[in-house]
């Protein structure tokens, strides 16, 4: 398939769109990168996702497929022949998915509320609330992975993919805050988890900088603290 | 497969209970229903759904499933009778795609137009418009958002615009614009005349009964 028959719409710092460059990395799937700028929204991505007008956007012979689990399913399904990404078991498909939707609907919010946290008391309260959400995934870890490295087993799977997307974002709010997030104690299965999802070929390369990650970040807390500080229009 | 027995937890206001009762009933999938009396959560529900501690819960030979989408996906990967989901990726990208803006965008602005008061209500009532102005764009000229048939899409959101008018009356805010949403509004209506989800709607004065209860609780009572 020619390279520009897969475009991918999106910003290096995205949780999101990692996810979607990692599964096309397990693929082996050659595709365009459009890097979008921060502050404004090209008109291809405009015209792309108008419902939602966010990154990450496949656009695939120029159709595009919007939402980030969404692509990633579609790429798993569309790329049959490469490594599997979904497990096959459709009872393992559904608890993979039932965790990934965890991780965006409960566990990603918690994640944001320290980095917006007004002061001390309410930034204690969304670290424990992170704290407990990786317990759960830790568990969900040692039920699922059976001993082997990744969520999906000896190789990276939806899960990983989904929840790996916020590894780099993970490790930002831990420097800042100088918590340890994932640790010995509380997370030895995601501890190291953390350290082979990183290392992984479809992962290394474009899992952002974290030096650059936490300076970007600076930017993007300051504006979510204004935005939530603000009152409601 | 089909030897192991399937039970749902469920509650017979839940329309996303209903989701999965739809989806059971269209690949005529043999179940066990199991009626939760919320809020008093049965110990089987907290032991089958101890991360959410919610309904609608799936279990099928012993082995739990929760969240009625999670389950949707599950019951047409398990049972291939019927598909609910089309085959072409790109159709399944966009049912999956709708069925999610409906949980995250028109639900959410559906009950804050229910619960908020005055120009808030007002806000998110327009807001509720809006995005249901958008699902119409999934919909098209289509009979079904699954096409000639029910779907993916007809099964996760098919109860709305019952809801919806429920809300619009017992909070008194308008949701549904005929003229804004014709193609929509009439699908209201057809994907309910279908037989099979027709008839799995929960008696309609109750349910009525229960808005009214949550209305007066969650509002101090006047709107």
């Amino acid at each position: 398939m020619a390279k520009s028959d897969v475009k991918l719409i999106g910003a290096w710092p995205s949780p999101f769109v990692l996810r979607a460059r990692i599964a096309l990395n397990v693929k082996s799937v050659e595709y365009e990168f459009l890097q979008e700028t921060l502050g404004s929204k090209s008109e291809l991505l405009l015209k792309s996702n108008p419902v939602h007008k966010k990154i990450p956007v496949l656009l695939h012979h120029d159709k595009p497929i919007c939402e980030s689990l969404i692509i990633v399913e579609y790429i798993d399904e569309v790329w049959a022949s490469g490594p599997s990404i979904l497990p096959s078991d459709p009872y393992e498909r559904a608890i993979a998915r039932f965790w990934a939707s965890y991780v965006d609907e409960k566990w990603f919010p918690a994640m944001k509320s320290i980095a917006v946290a007004q002061d001390d008391e309410a930034r204690k309260a969304a670290v424990v609330q992170v704290a407990e959400g990786l317990a759960l995934l830790e568990e969900a870890f040692q039920k699922i992975s059976k001993g082997k490295s990744f969520f999906g087993g000896d190789h990276i799977g939806y899960l990983d993919i989904a929840f790996g997307g916020f590894l780099g974002w993970l490790r930002v709010t831990e420097g800042t805050g100088g918590i340890k997030l994932l640790n010995e104690t509380k997370t030895p299965g995601l501890l190291k988890w953390a350290d082979d999802f990183a290392a992984h070929p479809a992962v290394k390369d474009v899992l952002p900088d974290i030096g650059k990650l936490a300076e970007f970040s600076k930017v993007i807390v300051a504006k979510m603290r204004a935005a939530a500080a603000a009152p409601a229009k | 497969m089909s030897g192991e027995t399937v039970k749902l937890l469920g509650h017979w206001a839940s329309p996303f209970a209903l989701r999965v009762i739809w989806a059971l009933k269209l690949k005529e999938i043999e179940y066990e229903y199991v009626g939760e009396d919320l809020p008093n959560k049965s110990p089987l529900l907290l032991e089958y759904n101890p991360v959410h501690k919610k309904i609608p819960v799936l279990v099928h030979g012993g082995k739990p499933i929760a969240e009625s989408l999670v389950i949707l996906e599950y019951l047409d990967e398990a049972w291939k009778h019927n598909p609910i989901l089309p085959d072409d990726p790109y159709e399944r990208a966009q049912a999956r795609f709708w069925a999610r803006f409906v949980d995250e965008k028109c639900m959410p602005s559906i009950m804050s137009a229910f619960t908020k008061k005055g120009e808030e209500k007002e806000k998110a009532a327009k807001e509720a418009r809006e995005n249901f102005k958008i699902l119409e764009s999934g919909l098209g000229k289509k009979q079904f958002f699954g096409g000639e048939s029910v779907g993916f899409v007809d099964i996760a959101a098919g109860w709305i615009g019952l809801w919806t008018r429920m809300v619009e009356e017992i909070a008194d805010v308008n949701i549904i614009d005929t003229a804004m949403m014709p193609l929509l509004e009439s699908w209201f209506q057809r994907v309910l005349q279908v037989p099979i989800l027709k008839e799995c709607l929960p008696p309609q004065d109750k349910v009525l009964e229960r808005f009214k209860g949550f209305h007066k609780f969650l509002t101090g009572g006047s709107s």
